[in-house]
């Protein structure tokens, strides 16, 4: 205390301080009772709620995907499963430069240069622990190549993964389909929950149609997680206690098809370098026995996953190989809906059993000069209904054509199920066309294109014109035919089996409205002259069902892809290969109780008896029994 | 009744000192504070050894950080209150200058420029945190208590000055917390009831202008505050995971390095601001009532040396040093429970890091300085 202080009341200022220092100590008092308060009532009154939230903090419930179902043919052969394969995956946190790692990954031709961008893109958007999968079914060579590279790509690993794998590839593709990853717009129509985890699901065939029984339950295991959703190691004991009970995923259903896989080798070798497609079914059930469409391609593929320019090629190649022709194809059925024109005819009084026309190669509608032409130049003379099958003669079908009347064709065609969807298990089929004078009317716009023609029902009598079909609907349209017109719904999908328990829920044949004949002998007629198309001494198909140790039955058709110009003469060699004709052919065997019905279709084949007959009659006896390669 | 040391220095025959007390009064050390400050910062060196994630590196740094800092304690504490008073004025404008320079020449770091290097790195603000209440108890030490208007006034440029200077980096905690400390010591100078009003009017429009002033952040944080669920990822994210996390330790804890909020990595500077949250979620309500229990022992331990401190600078300064301690805890504590906004104060000698611990000892330092130099004569 310096001489010039002034004089200070020392008592007075001390009770003054010892005054404020009680003062404030209240106020401290209130001040951290308040927080006391506060952690009275966090830990105290509320302390279930956080806990609650602290355990749903650090609990990730994380999906196991099922195993999907296996798929089997009517033997019981394995048409696609689940293998384990090595795949590529990058880890975006464990590397430094994904650039350069990836490009070094390219050098070393594991991935393709074109698609590091899509998979810097996915190295940047996803969670950074969370693997990308650069490369699915690494080959032993490429395993082995990248281990002795392995140190230097941190962050790159091989891990096994199940696989969906077709043994026999192409053959099944167009039957099966395939899966693929999933895409986006798949996660918006599917049940999230039911495919958290799951990577691939059903795209097209079977595979998609049956997708719901495949694919499974999926199960989920709890984990404990950072705040930034990465697994906490299993030696974190003390973190990991009291999780609720895991729930195990359950495999998908096992699916029995109807095809038989050795049918469906053999048709596939049979259209080797053609396109078009075969379907074979059993017309007393509508099991569809054989389905494929040439050109195909590998399902697996589409499962592995394919580098942008596979994918690419695949969809840029002019013959369509991802175009399921069998189902989608829509064809003009030409002269295989004879027999079906036929047996309306006799049915309405078009026509009956005696009548005989004289065919001269060419017919005319009355005052007027085009000549409607027969496929054969020379004329067949004079025929009969049944020399009209077997010779295919266009002339007898253009001169009853007027008497029939295109809506009572269109009523008949219709009951045998053209120009109506099938309902077959696959999905994606096509409609095909049947015209009728209320179709014409409806479609077009022009008052003079609503009108039908008489010209129009003359080319429609040989299946030309507007009417289209898919080969599934020629197939099973034959076999009402064979059955004498009870008709079953197509189907691929013979049963279900539960992979756990074994239960199998069987398909049940769906019986469809019957194609209705008042008088059995017209079937017996038309189905004669069916049989000697393949077998009968003029038959256009004789050479093919010559020499058979069964009976057959079969119709042989000719599609124009484009009208030929009037007296023009058909020249093969000077069309183009693309411009040909396609070549059709229906058939069923045996005679007597059908057990198989076939429709080929071979796109700019040209003959129907010459090139589409001799895949059906190769089919039929393998099924029958009698193939080269028959081990049975 | 035991007798005091003061009363056994008096009459060393009848009660002499024992070595130990002797030797602790030679050095200048008080040691109650000495063991409520030990028992603080072992305690913090348990918890920090969780929230670091059990890292040794990370403890020992600390435990060297304390060590310096307890260094630093016991050299201020060898100076006389009457020597630090002396030197008052000019550490106070030594300090002005410090803080004019960071403004110009300092570094940037964090969107803000606090540091100074010259030579060694520091923080300018550190030194007004005890130069503006040793200014404020110097200012008042020779004029009359309680102080008049005009002093007050005088006393108020001498607070806002720094003040405005550091929130210019800006550094708003820090600002408050050294505006407070000065208010502390009028305020315990016995500034009147009706300008403590006065000034609390003041305050509304002050409140206001100062919401002008504020940066996006900071306001951000207020409105966070109010509704902390309207941001959940956030503003807000850092309050309701230390909410979880305090509230579901319970009454006792999920144990030492078993918190999964701080060992999974929700809770958010787990090791600094908000490390009392890890205490919370590991030792439950007993281990946060313990270490505030620990603190208001500290607190009322300075206060004591306040009250019994010999003049007007050592009384001020003693109350406004244990009184501004106290205001770091409660703004931390009821910062990371939700009560008041985020205002990056760490929790006072746990919080890792803590460039502030050497102030805060050396602050401790002073209050020992000015136990041990009194004067020993009776009333």
């Amino acid at each position: 205390m310096g001489l010039l202080s002034p004089i200070k009341d020392h008592h007075s200022e001390r009770r003054l301080f010892i005054g404020r220092v009680i003062l404030s100590s209240a106020i401290s008092i209130v001040l951290l009772g308040g927080v006391v308060a506060r952690l009275v009532q966090l830990q105290v009154v509320d302390h279930e709620l956080f806990a609650e939230k602290s355990q749903g903090n650090r609990v990730r419930i994380e999906a196991v995907p099922p195993i999907r179902g296996l798929m089997f043919d009517r033997k019981g052969q394995v048409i696609a499963e689940n293998l384990p394969a090595y795949q590529l995956e990058l880890i975006p946190e464990q590397v430094d430069d994904i650039e350069d790692t990836l490009g070094r990954l390219a050098a070393l031709d594991l991935i393709e240069r074109g698609d590091i961008p899509r998979f810097k893109e996915l190295s940047r958007t996803g969670l950074r622990f969370k693997p990308v999968t650069l490369k699915t079914r690494l080959t032993d060579e490429e395993i082995a190549n990248f281990a002795v590279q392995r140190p230097r790509f941190p962050g790159v690993d091989f891990q096994p993964r199940l696989v969906r794998h077709y043994p026999d590839g192409e053959a099944v593709a167009h039957a099966v389909g395939y899966v693929g990853a999933l895409s986006p717009g798949d996660l918006q129509r599917l049940d999230a929950a039911r495919y958290a985890g799951t990577s691939h699901t059903g795209k097209t065939g079977v595979e998609s149609s049956y997708e719901s029984d495949l694919h499974g339950q999926a199960g989920y295991r709890h984990l404990v997680t950072n705040a930034r959703g990465r697994q906490v190691p299993g030696d974190s004991s003390n973190l990991l206690e009291s999780l609720p009970t895991d729930q195990t995923a359950g495999p998908g259903s096992n699916v029995y098809l109807s095809i038989d896989l050795d049918l469906q080798r053999l048709a596939t070798r049979s259209m080797e370098g053609r396109r078009g497609a075969v379907v074979a079914l059993d017309p007393w059930s509508g099991e569809i026995l054989a389905l494929i469409s040439a050109p195909s391609f590998d399902p697996n593929l589409f499962a592995v996953g394919m580098s942008t320019g596979q994918f690419s090629a695949l969809q840029d190649n002019p013959d369509r190989p991802l175009f399921n022709r069998a189902v989608r194809g829509s064809y003009p059925p030409g002269s295989t809906i004879k027999p079906m024109l036929a047996l309306a005819a006799l049915e309405t009084g078009a026509t009956n059993l005696t009548r005989k026309s004289l065919c001269m190669g060419y017919f005319m509608l009355p005052n007027t000069t085009h000549r409607y032409r027969d496929w054969k130049p020379e004329g067949h003379g004079p025929v009969d209904l049944h020399d009209a099958i077997a010779q295919s003669c266009d002339v007898y079908f253009y001169q009853i054509s007027g008497d029939l009347g295109i809506d009572a064709m269109h009523d008949y065609l219709d009951r045998f199920g053209l120009g109506r969807k099938t309902g077959v298990d696959v999905s994606g089929e096509h409609t095909g066309l049947v015209p009728s004078r209320e179709w014409k009317r409806a479609s077009f716009r022009e008052r003079d294109d609503q009108r039908w023609y008489h010209g129009e029902t003359v080319i429609a009598s040989i299946g030309q014109g507007y009417m289209l079909a898919t080969p599934l609907q020629l197939a099973a349209a034959v076999g009402a035919m064979a059955t004498r017109g009870k008709r079953f719904r197509p189907h691929m999908v013979a049963a279900v089996e539960d992979a756990l328990s074994g239960e199998r829920r069987m398909t049940q044949p769906e019986r469809l409205p019957d194609v209705d004949i008042s008088n059995d002998f017209y079937w017996d007629n038309v189905i004669n002259a069916m049989h000697d198309v393949m077998q009968g001494p003029r038959g256009t198909a004789r050479a093919v069902g010559s020499g058979a140790p069964y009976e057959m039955a079969g119709k042989s058709g000719t599609a124009q892809v484009v009208s030929i110009a009037q007296d023009a003469e058909y020249d093969e060699e000077q069309l183009e290969e693309r411009l040909r004709d396609h070549a059709l052919f229906i058939a069923f065997a045996p005679l007597e109780r059908p057990r198989i019905a076939v429709a080929v279709i071979v796109e700019n084949g040209s003959s129907g008896s010459g090139v589409a007959a001799p895949i059906a009659r190769a089919i039929m006896d393998e099924y029958l029994g009698y193939g080269d390669d028959a081990s049975d | 009744m035991p007798l005091t040391d003061t009363q056994r220095l008096l009459t060393p025959k009848a009660a002499p000192l024992s070595d130990f007390a002797r030797l602790m009064r030679r050095m200048h050390i008080d040691g109650p504070l000495l063991g409520g400050l030990l028992l603080v910062s072992g305690f913090g060196l348990f918890i920090l050894y969780s929230a670091v994630g059990e890292s040794n590196r990370l403890l020992m740094n600390q435990v060297v950080r304390l060590s310096v800092a307890f260094a630093a304690m016991l050299i201020v504490a060898q100076m006389s209150p009457d020597f630090l008073r002396r030197w008052t004025p000019w550490g106070y404008l030594a300090g002005l200058l410090l803080l004019v320079l960071v403004l110009t020449w300092g570094e940037v770091g964090h969107g803000a420029r606090r540091w100074l290097d010259l030579g060694i790195r520091f923080q300018p603000s550190e030194v007004m945190k005890l130069a503006v209440p040793m200014m404020a108890a110097w200012f008042l030490h020779d004029r009359h208590i309680p102080p008049r208007l005009g002093h007050l006034l005088i006393i108020a440029v001498m607070i806002v000055v720094p003040t405005v200077l550091i929130a210019q980096q800006p550094d708003l905690g820090t600002a408050l917390l050294i505006a407070a400390s000065g208010i502390i010591v009028v305020v315990l100078a016995g500034m009147s009831f009706r300008v403590m009003v006065g000034m609390g009017l003041l305050a509304v429009p002050g409140a206001l202008l100062l919401w002008n002033f504020m940066k996006d952040y900071q306001k951000q944080r207020v409105l966070t505050l109010l509704d902390p669920d309207s941001d959940p990822l956030g503003a807000g994210y850092n309050i309701i995971q230390s909410k979880i996390a305090i509230g579901s330790g319970g009454l006792f804890g999920k144990g030492w390095t078993n918190g999964s909020q701080a060992h999974l990595e929700f809770l958010p500077e787990r090791d600094t601001d908000f490390i009392f949250a890890v205490l919370g979620e590991e030792f439950g309500l007993f281990g946060v009532l313990t270490i505030l229990a620990l603190y208001m022992f500290v607190i009322g331990r300075g206060l004591y040396i306040a009250v019994q401190a010999h003049d007007t600078y050592s009384r001020l300064l003693a109350g406004s040093i244990s009184l501004t301690f106290l205001v770091y805890v409660f703004v931390n504590t009821a910062m990371v429970t939700g009560l008041i906004p985020v205002v990056g104060v760490p929790l006072p000698l746990v919080s890792f890091g803590g460039t502030s611990m050497v102030t805060l000892m050396a602050g401790f330092g002073i209050l020992m300085s000015i136990h041990s130099h009194r004067k020993l004569l009776p009333h």
